[in-house]
C-alpha cells in the first residue's frame, strides 16, 4: 500500500510528463533496435524486404505504445496486474485448445491483424502480478511458507502450460523471472538453498541411476540429454546448428568480416539467421569489436533500469523495474550462451534484434511501464 | 514531500540490496559472456575462419581431355565427343516425383536408371545425381527450353569416348569404360579423377596400356558453394593437362580390308613394315564394337560376346597362341644350317616316314618325297628333312634360333596380355613337366608341332627378320603428341647371309614354283613377287586307326577338330617392304585357306589401294573381282550405318 506514501500531487502531470521519461533509456532501446534493423537488412542479401522494413514498423509501432504505457500512472499498472495475468492465463489455456502449430509447436493465437504469442505475454505480466503481490503482502510475512507457496503456484501454472506447447525456453525463462522476483522481494536464502540442493541432488540421482538397475530415465531419453547437453557430440544432426554457430562467431576475429560480407551467413550455413542465431551474423560481419559493442549496449539498458529502480522508493515500482531488467537480461544472456555454445539451444530470441512481432511488443510494453514508474516515482 | 514509513524504508532498503546482489550476479554472467566472445573471436579466430572457409569453398576437379589416337595417316581411331546428360538435385527440386514426372514427358527415362538416382537422392541431397546419361541433343535442348518447370534438373555437357571405326580396332586399340570398385582396389594411390563417379579409364588395349599418358592431369577450381552444396560463384581455376595425342602405326584401309576379308572367320593377321617394325595392321576376328563398353556393357550384350565360340573378346594376333605348323621349318633350317648339319644341297631320303627310336614319325604326304634338298623340302614342306635336321642339330639350338627369331620371346607392346609364346628346351620339360626330354619332343618341334607355340605378331616378327637378317622389333606407337618414337629397324642379327639367301629363295620358290605348297596364292606382279610359308597345325592327334582308315579329310571334322592354317610371307621378294602373318583358326588347310588371304593382304599392303586384276593369276581373276567388289559394299554399308549412328 505504498503509494499512501506520497502524495500524488508531487508527480509530474498532463504533457509535462514526457520530460520525465528517462530519455537515455529510450534513446538506447533505439539504438539497441537499429542494430537490429541493421542485421535483418544484411541476413536478408541487402534488402529492407522482408524483414527489416517490418522490424521497422514493428519498432515505431511498439515505441508509441512505450510511451503511451509511460504517460499511464503506475498505479493504474499495478491495479490491472491480477487482470493482466488471469488474461494471459486464459490466452495460454485458448492456445492450447484453438492455437495454431508453427515450428511442430503450438505457441500463437492467429488474431488476424498479429498473431499474438501469450506465453511471450506472460513472460511481463507474471513480473507484474509477482510485483504487485509483493507490493501488497506485509513486509513481515514475505518468507512465511504459505505466503512463499502463493507465488511459487502462481508461477508455476503458466509454466505448465508453456511446457505443454512445449516451449522448453519460455518455460525456464518464465521460471527464472519468477524466482527473481521471489529473490527480489526478500524471501529467505534457505528457500533458494533448498530449491538448489533438491534440484542438484534430483539432477545427481538422475544421472548416477544411467546403467543401474533403478535407471530412472529411460536410454533414449538420456541420448536425448546427451545431445541437449553437448551438441557437439552430433555434429550432423543437433550439433550442427552450434557448430556451424561457432565457426561463424569466430570467424568473425577481432573487427569482422564486414558489412554484409559474413559467408556463413550468406551462404546458408547459419540456421535462423534471422531469428533466434542474429546474433552469429552480427559477430561475424562486426567481429569481436560489434560483438562486445552489443553487449555493452544491452548492459548499459540493465544498468539504467536498476539505477532508477534504486533511485524509486515505490515498492512495486522497483520490484516492477528490477524484474524487467532481469528479464530483458535473461533473454540476452540465455540467446548469447546459447549461440556460443555455453549452453544448450533452447529458442530464446535476441532481444529487440531478432525478428519477430510479439516478442519485441511485449518488450517494449514491458519497458513502457518500466518508463511509467520512472515517470511517476514519488520524489 | 510526506515522510515515508517505516515499512517502506525497510522494503526499499531489502529491495535495494537484493538488486544490487542481483545486479552484481549480471554483471559476472556478462564478464563470462564477454570472456567466452574474446576466447572464439580472438584465441581461436584463426582457426574458426579456417573452417569457415572448408565450409565454403570446395575444390572440384576440372577432368581433362583424354588423349585422341590417330593411325598413321592421321584418321582418328579414338575420339572424344560431347556427351549430355541430365543431372538433378533433390534440395533445389523440392517435390523431386512431380519433377520426375513432368521430366519423364520430355525425356525417355530408363527405369532402372531412375530407380539408382532415386536412391542415390535419398542418400545425399546435396549433390547432383545422374538422372539420364547419353541423352540427344534434342532431348538436352528440351530439357534446358523448360527449365522454368524443372527446378534443381540441370543439362551437363562432358566428354566421352566415341570408337569411330567400331570393332576394326577393337582389339589393338581397346576401350574406355567407367571406373571401377574393382579397378580402384588394384591402385593403391589413385589419381582424384578416378573418385568422379563413372571417370572413363582405359580397360583393355592400348587404351589401358598407356593410360598414363592418354588420361592427362585434372584441373582444379575453387569454388564457393552454400550450404546446400549450391556453387555460388568460382574463386580460382588451375587448368589441368589434357592427355597425349597417340598416333599408332596401322594404316586404317588396310586395317579395314584386312577386317572385312577375314570376317567370317575366326582368324587374326598381322602385318609388319620390314624396314620399321611397324605394325601397319592388326586384326583379329570377329571383333565387336567398343563403343559397347564405353558407359558399361549391359549383361544382355557382354553373355553374347562370352558365349560366342569364335571368341571375339581376346585379341588373337598378340594373345593367341598357335602350333607353328611348317611355318616354323625355316627356324629349323636356319639352325642346321648356322650349326653347320646342313648344306644346301644336302638330300635326305624321304620315304613318307622316319623311324625314331622305334616310333614312327610320318610325312604329311604318305608317299614320301623321295631325296629332297633344303629347297625342295621347304618348297613342298616335307617332314621328314626336317626330322633328319632336327636329330642333327638338337632342340637347343633351335629353340635358341627360334628365340633370336623373334619367337617366344615376349615383345614390348602397348596391348594386352602379349604373349610370350613357348618355344621348349630340355630345362624347361623337365621343371614344368617333370619329365626328360625324349627324342621325339625335338622331332615334333622341328615341324612346329608338339610344345611350340607362337601368336601371329611373333611369326609375322620371324617373317620380318628372315627377310631383312636384322632384329626387327615391332613398334605400334608412331609418335605421342607429334614427338616421333624410335623405329624397331633393328641391328644385324648376324646371321649368314648366304644361308639367309637360301631360306628367302625356297620361300620364293613357295608361291612362285609350280611345285610349291602356295603356287595357287602367287602375285603375278613381277615388282611385287612375294615369298612365303604354308602351315597347318594339328589340334588333334591323328589315331593308328584313323591313319589306316586313310587320313579323314579336314572339311568333313566338325569346326573344332579341324587343324589351323597358317601362312607367313613377305613381299616383295627383292626388296622386301612388308612381312604379313595369318592365322585361320580351324582353317583347315595353310595353302587352301591362308595363303590366298595373305596374298591378297599383301596386294592390298603394297598397292595401297585394290590392286588391278593382272596382279592376280589369270585363273583367279573372276573369283578375286567378285571378292572386291563384294567386300567394297560391305565397307560402304559399315560406313554407312556409321553415318547413321554418329
Amino acid at each position: 500500500m505504498s503509494y499512501l506514501e506520497y502524495t500524488v500531487k508531487t508527480v509530474p502531470t498532463g504533457p509535462r510528463k514526457i520530460l520525465y521519461v528517462n530519455w537515455p533509456l529510450a534513446l538506447l532501446l533505439t539504438a539497441v533496435a537499429c542494430i537490429g534493423f541493421l542485421m535483418l537488412y544484411s541476413v536478408a542479401g541487402g534488402s529492407y524486404t522482408p524483414w527489416s522494413a517490418a522490424q521497422m514498423k514493428r519498432f515505431a509501432f511498439g515505441f508509441v505504445l512505450m510511451m503511451a504505457v509511460a504517460m499511464v500512472p503506475i498505479w493504474f499498472w499495478r491495479n490491472i496486474s491480477v487482470v493482466a495475468y488471469a488474461g494471459s492465463l486464459a490466452l495460454l489455456v485458448a492456445v492450447e485448445l484453438f492455437g495454431s502449430v508453427g515450428m511442430g509447436a503450438q505457441r500463437w493465437i492467429d488474431l488476424g491483424v498479429m498473431r499474438l504469442q501469450p506465453s511471450e505475454l506472460m513472460k511481463i505480466t507474471l513480473v507484474m502480478l509477482l510485483a504487485a503481490y509483493y507490493d501488497w503482502l506485509p513486509l513481515g510475512r514475505t518468507s512465511r511458507p504459505v505466503w512463499v507457496i502463493v507465488p511459487v503456484i502462481l508461477i508455476m501454472v503458466p509454466v505448465y502450460l508453456v511446457l505443454k506447447q512445449p516451449d522448453l525456453g519460455t518455460a525456464i525463462l518464465l521460471i527464472a523471472a519468477g524466482g527473481i522476483m521471489m529473490f527480489l522481494a526478500g524471501v529467505h536464502w534457505a528457500y533458494f538453498a533448498a530449491v538448489a540442493t533438491a534440484g542438484i541432488g534430483l539432477v545427481t540421482a538422475v544421472f548416477k541411476s544411467r546403467g543401474t538397475d533403478w535407471q530412472l530415465l529411460a536410454d533414449y531419453q538420456f541420448r536425448r540429454i546427451d545431445t541437449f547437453l553437448d551438441p557437439s557430440s552430433d555434429p550432423l544432426g543437433a550439433g550442427y546448428h552450434i557448430t556451424q554457430s561457432k565457426i561463424a562467431l569466430g570467424s568473425g576475429g577481432w573487427t569482422g568480416r564486414g558489412f554484409m560480407q559474413g559467408t556463413q551467413s550468406r551462404l546458408n550455413f547459419l540456421p535462423e539467421k534471422h531469428t533466434d542465431f542474429i546474433f552469429t551474423t552480427l559477430a561475424e560481419e562486426f567481429g569481436f569489436v560489434g560483438a562486445i559493442s552489443l553487449l555493452g549496449l544491452y548492459a548499459l539498458i540493465v544498468v539504467f533500469c536498476i539505477s532508477s529502480a534504486l533511485a524509486n522508493r515505490d515498492r512495486f515500482s522497483s520490484l516492477l523495474t528490477f524484474g524487467i531488467a532481469a528479464t530483458f537480461f535473461l533473454f540476452f544472456a540465455v540467446n548469447m550462451s546459447m549461440v556460443m555454445g555455453l549452453a544448450p539451444v533452447v529458442g530464446v530470441p535476441l532481444p529487440l534484434v531478432s525478428y519477430g512481432g510479439s516478442a519485441m511488443l511485449i518488450l517494449l510494453l514491458g519497458f513502457g511501464m518500466v518508463q511509467s514508474a520512472h515517470v511517476h516515482r514519488p520524489r | 514531500m510526506r515522510r515515508p514509513g517505516r515499512e517502506t524504508i525497510l522494503s526499499h532498503k531489502r529491495i535495494s540490496r537484493r538488486g544490487l546482489i542481483l545486479g552484481a550476479g549480471q554483471a559476472g554472467f556478462l564478464g563470462l559472456l564477454g570472456w567466452r566472445m574474446r576466447h572464439l573471436q580472438v584465441e581461436e579466430a584463426d582457426q574458426f575462419r579456417l573452417l569457415a572457409d572448408e565450409n565454403r569453398i570446395k575444390i572440384r576437379l576440372i577432368p581433362p581431355a583424354r588423349g585422341e589416337i590417330f593411325d598413321r595417316n592421321g584418321l582418328v581411331v579414338a575420339a572424344n565427343v560431347p556427351s549430355y546428360r541430365i543431372m538433378m538435385e533433390r534440395e533445389e527440386a523440392g517435390d523431386v516425383e512431380e519433377v520426375i514426372a513432368r521430366l519423364s514427358q520430355l525425356v525417355e527415362l530408363d527405369p532402372d536408371e531412375l530407380e539408382r538416382a532415386r536412391e542415390e537422392m535419398r542418400r545425399s541431397s546435396l549433390h547432383p545425381v545422374t538422372i539420364a546419361d547419353r541423352v540427344s541433343w534434342e532431348a538436352l535442348s528440351r530439357v534446358a527450353v523448360n527449365a522454368p518447370a524443372l527446378p534443381g534438373v540441370r543439362p551437363e555437357v562432358g566428354l566421352s569416348r566415341r570408337y569411330p571405326m567400331r570393332d576394326e580396332y577393337a582389339h589393338l586399340v581397346g576401350y574406355v569404360g567407367p571406373v571401377s570398385d574393382y579397378d580402384l582396389e588394384k591402385i593403391d594411390a589413385p589419381d582424384q579423377l578416378l573418385l568422379i563417379p563413372r571417370f572413363q579409364i582405359g580397360k583393355v588395349g592400348l587404351e589401358k596400356q598407356r593410360e598414363d599418358m592418354l588420361r592427362g592431369k585434372a584441373g582444379t577450381k575453387r569454388v564457393e558453394q552454400n550450404a546446400a552444396g549450391r556453387v555460388m560463384r568460382e574463386l580460382s581455376r588451375r587448368e589441368g593437362e589434357p592427355g597425349k595425342d597417340i598416333q599408332i602405326t596401322t594404316d586404317s584401309a588396310l586395317q579395314s580390308y584386312i577386317n572385312a576379308r577375314l570376317s567370317g572367320e575366326s582368324a587374326a593377321a598381322v602385318v609388319i613394315d620390314c624396314e620399321t617394325g611397324d605394325i601397319l595392321a592388326s586384326v583379329s576376328t570377329p571383333g565387336f564394337d567398343p563403343n559397347l563398353f564405353v558407359q558399361g556393357i549391359s549383361v544382355a550384350d557382354y553373355r553374347a560376346l562370352l558365349d560366342n565360340k569364335y571368341r571375339p573378346l581376346p585379341n588373337k594376333a598378340v594373345q593367341g597362341v598357335y602350333p607353328p605348323g611348317s611355318t616354323f621349318k625355316m627356324v629349323t633350317a636356319l639352325a642346321a644350317m648356322e650349326d653347320g648339319q646342313a648344306q644346301p644341297d644336302d638330300t635326305v631320303y624321304c620315304p613318307g616316314h622316319l623311324e625314331v627310336s622305334g616310333r614312327r614319325f610320318h610325312c604329311w604326304r604318305r608317299a614320301g618325297h623321295g631325296n629332297v634338298d633344303l629347297q625342295q623340302s621347304l618348297r613342298e614342306s616335307c617332314d621328314v628333312y626336317f626330322y633328319e635336321m632336327a636329330l642333327r642339330t638338337g632342340i637347343e639350338k633351335i629353340t635358341s634360333m627360334a628365340n633370336r627369331l623373334g619367337l617366344g620371346v615376349q615383345h614390348d607392346l602397348p596391348m594386352t596380355s602379349v604373349a610370350k609364346g613357348l618355344m621348349p628346351t630340355k630345362d624347361w620339360k623337365r621343371n614344368t613337366r617333370g619329365q626328360e626330354w625324349v627324342i621325339g619332343d625335338s622331332v615334333n618341334s622341328a615341324i612346329g608341332q608338339g610344345f611350340t607355340l607362337a601368336s601371329p605378331l611373333q611369326l609375322a616378327i620371324m617373317t620380318a627378320r628372315i627377310a631383312t637378317g636384322r632384329a626387327v622389333q615391332p613398334r605400334l606407337i608412331k609418335s605421342i603428341d607429334g614427338v616421333e618414337t624410335p623405329t624397331g629397324r633393328g641391328e644385324s642379327l648376324g646371321l649368314n647371309e648366304n644361308n639367309l639367301r637360301q631360306i628367302r629363295r625356297a620361300m620364293f620358290e613357295v608361291s612362285n614354283n609350280r611345285r610349291g605348297t602356295a603356287y595357287r596364292s602367287r602375285i603375278i606382279h613381277d615388282a611385287f613377287r612375294m615369298a612365303g610359308k604354308t602351315g597347318t597345325s594339328q589340334v588333334r592327334n591323328i589315331t593308328a586307326a584313323e591313319r589306316a582308315s586313310g587320313v579323314v579329310n579336314n572339311r568333313d571334322l566338325p569346326w573344332e577338330r579341324r587343324d589351323h592354317a597358317l601362312f607367313v610371307n613377305f613381299a616383295p621378294f627383292d626388296s622386301p617392304k612388308i612381312a604379313v602373318s595369318v592365322v585361320v583358326e580351324h582353317g583347315s588347310g595353310g595353302s587352301t585357306t591362308a595363303a590366298p588371304i595373305a596374298r591378297d593382304i599383301t596386294l592390298q599392303a603394297l598397292f595401297g589401294e585394290d590392286p588391278p586384276l593382272e596382279a592376280y593369276p589369270s585363273k583367279d581373276r573372276p573369283r578375286i573381282r567378285a571378292q572386291q567388289k563384294k567386300l567394297r559394299e560391305d565397307q560402304l554399308s559399315r560406313a554407312e550405318t556409321e553415318g547413321d549412328r554418329a
